[in-house]
């Protein structure tokens, strides 16, 4: 079995012998059922589909997904279990990689905990289910953006909560490019090909195209590439960390 | 014998704080070697850059004739390190913690299970098995931390303070799995009971304020005191060291 496996496994497995899992399921899952109902109307609208439900999963990530990252490395860092696993045979990639895949595994197991909601509309009328299918992948997708961000941080400090604050700050900046109140600040100044650039960083911006259920390369490329560059970033943080 | 470990000119800086500076010495496959030195001396910093967990300001280590920085995983694998504090994850079961060690030292087959039921046996953990690593009392998180360490049977082990927070009893049966293990591996451990030295060590390291201060057997390290007093010899060439900048572990 490779080491990366292994990690992963670990990882994965601990955050269900903790009540981390349980609680951050049941939250998520009370959450969106809150946004699809009420914010999302999702009755009144009289629409048999499920952009009430995906509409809010930025705004859910962007708190959830920090909870979930926050701990990935900082505690590692402060219980000091960071040099057992830095002295093991593993390569920094390979911790990297598994940590991340075990989180983000975790997260798509509780975004398949809200089938109930797929069915729910399938009773209802007759959805486009392609368009769900779409919407599911973008919205899981979005989650590793999310995840990315934020275990690269947790690995900058040993603290939860400043890894917690700080991942929020950066992933509502990558949410955030593609409204008026940042593109404005560039208006009229800059040359449009930077307003573009900047506008092409939003979360939001990819996660919309992806969810009218057309699955674009241009929108996965940006969150691949998204992904490894901050995982990358993760992997040069941890290796500096040895040079004290 | 053949030099399992060798250290040269060794040095670790911390901004402006110098924990090792130009610290050489190897270590033979047969020998234990003691490393004692005051707190904040250097001994931790020294088995950390030795271990791969940091890196050196400047100087080599190899092990088993790998470069640490040239050959990590090389060298993490020939390696069992019992890290200061014995840090293990809480939440995980012994059992589960021990398969996960396993795993990440691919050991498979039918010598996986026995290797862990003998160290189990061994370490003397049956008791606690099915435990949370958090909820086990300072001596047993040792215990488990040492079964963590010699696990995949390494050729070289390296173990920072094993004896701390055991009772009487844990500390003579931990001295004598050390003994038991001895013949046919490099082993270093640090301490700062003197009289484990004597015990268990072949040979000697002082280190203070990071530099090497005495480096040789545990006879001529009482040799050194004309009280013949290990205790005595230990202050005699530790606090003549006029140099008093502060270093970190």
């Amino acid at each position: 079995m490779n080491t990366l496996f292994s990690i992963f496994k670990r990882e994965f497995i601990s955050y269900f012998v903790t009540p981390v899992a349980y609680v951050f399921i049941v939250i998520f899952l009370f959450m969106t059922g809150i946004f699809t109902f009420y914010l999302g109307a999702f009755y009144e609208t009289n629409q048999a589909d499920l952009e009430p439900f995906f509409r809010f999963h930025p705004w859910l990530y962007l708190f959830l997904i920090p909870a979930i990252s926050m701990r990935l490395w900082s505690d590692e860092r402060k219980s000091g279990t960071i040099e057992l696993l830095m002295t093991l045979p593993v390569s920094i990639t390979d911790a990297v990689v598994g940590k991340y895949l075990a989180a983000w595994s975790f997260t798509a197991v509780a975004l398949l905990l809200t089938f109930p909601m797929w069915i729910t509309v399938n009773y209802l009328g007759n959805p486009d289910n392609t368009v769900i299918l779409a919407s599911y992948i973008g919205s899981l997708i979005m989650a590793g953006g999310f995840l990315a961000i934020g275990s690269c941080i947790s690995a900058l400090t040993k603290s939860q909560v400043i890894a917690f604050v700080i991942s929020v700050v950066i992933c509502f900046m990558f949410i955030l490019s593609g409204f008026p109140m940042v593109i404005d600040l560039f208006q009229g100044w800059a040359p449009q090909a930077i307003i573009d650039a900047i506008a092409s960083f939003s979360f939001l911006t990819h996660f919309t195209s992806i969810k009218k259920g057309v699955i674009d390369f241009r929108d996965i490329f940006y969150f691949a590439a998204l992904i490894s560059f901050w995982l990358y970033v993760n992997v040069v943080v941890i290796e500096m960390k040895k040079a004290g | 014998m053949s030099e399992a470990i060798k250290v040269k000119s060794l040095t670790k800086s911390f901004g402006p704080i110098h924990a090792v500076r130009g610290i050489s010495f190897d270590v033979n496959n047969g020998e234990v070697l003691g490393f004692l030195g005051p707190n904040g001396a250097g001994k931790s910093t020294t088995m950390k850059m030795i271990t791969g967990f940091l890196e050196p300001t400047s100087g080599n280590v190899e092990v088993n004739g790998f470069d640490v920085l040239e050959n990590p995983l090389a060298v993490k694998k020939s390696i069992g390190y019992l890290p200061e504090g014995a840090p293990a994850y809480g939440e995980m079961t012994v059992k589960s913690f021990l398969n996960f060690i396993a795993d990440i030292r691919q050991l498979t087959g039918k010598n996986r299970k026995k290797r862990i039921d003998e160290v189990i046996d061994i370490i003397n953990i049956k008791s606690v098995i099915d435990q949370t690593v958090e909820t086990l009392s300072k001596g047993y998180k040792r215990r488990v931390g040492l079964a963590q360490s010699i696990l995949h049977d390494p050729d070289i082990l390296i173990m920072d303070e094993p004896t701390d927070g055991l009772d009487p009893n844990q500390k003579h049966e931990v001295r004598n799995l050390i003994k038991d293990m001895a013949q046919n591996k490099a082993i270093i451990i640090s301490t700062h009971i003197l009289e484990e030295v004597d015990a268990v060590c072949s040979r000697a390291i002082i280190i203070a304020s990071g530099k090497l201060l005495f480096n040789g057997t545990p006879a001529e390290l009482i040799a050194k005191s004309d009280q013949s007093n290990i205790d005595h010899a230990f202050r005699m060439i530790t606090t003549t060291e006029e140099d008093v900048e502060p270093t970190i572990t």
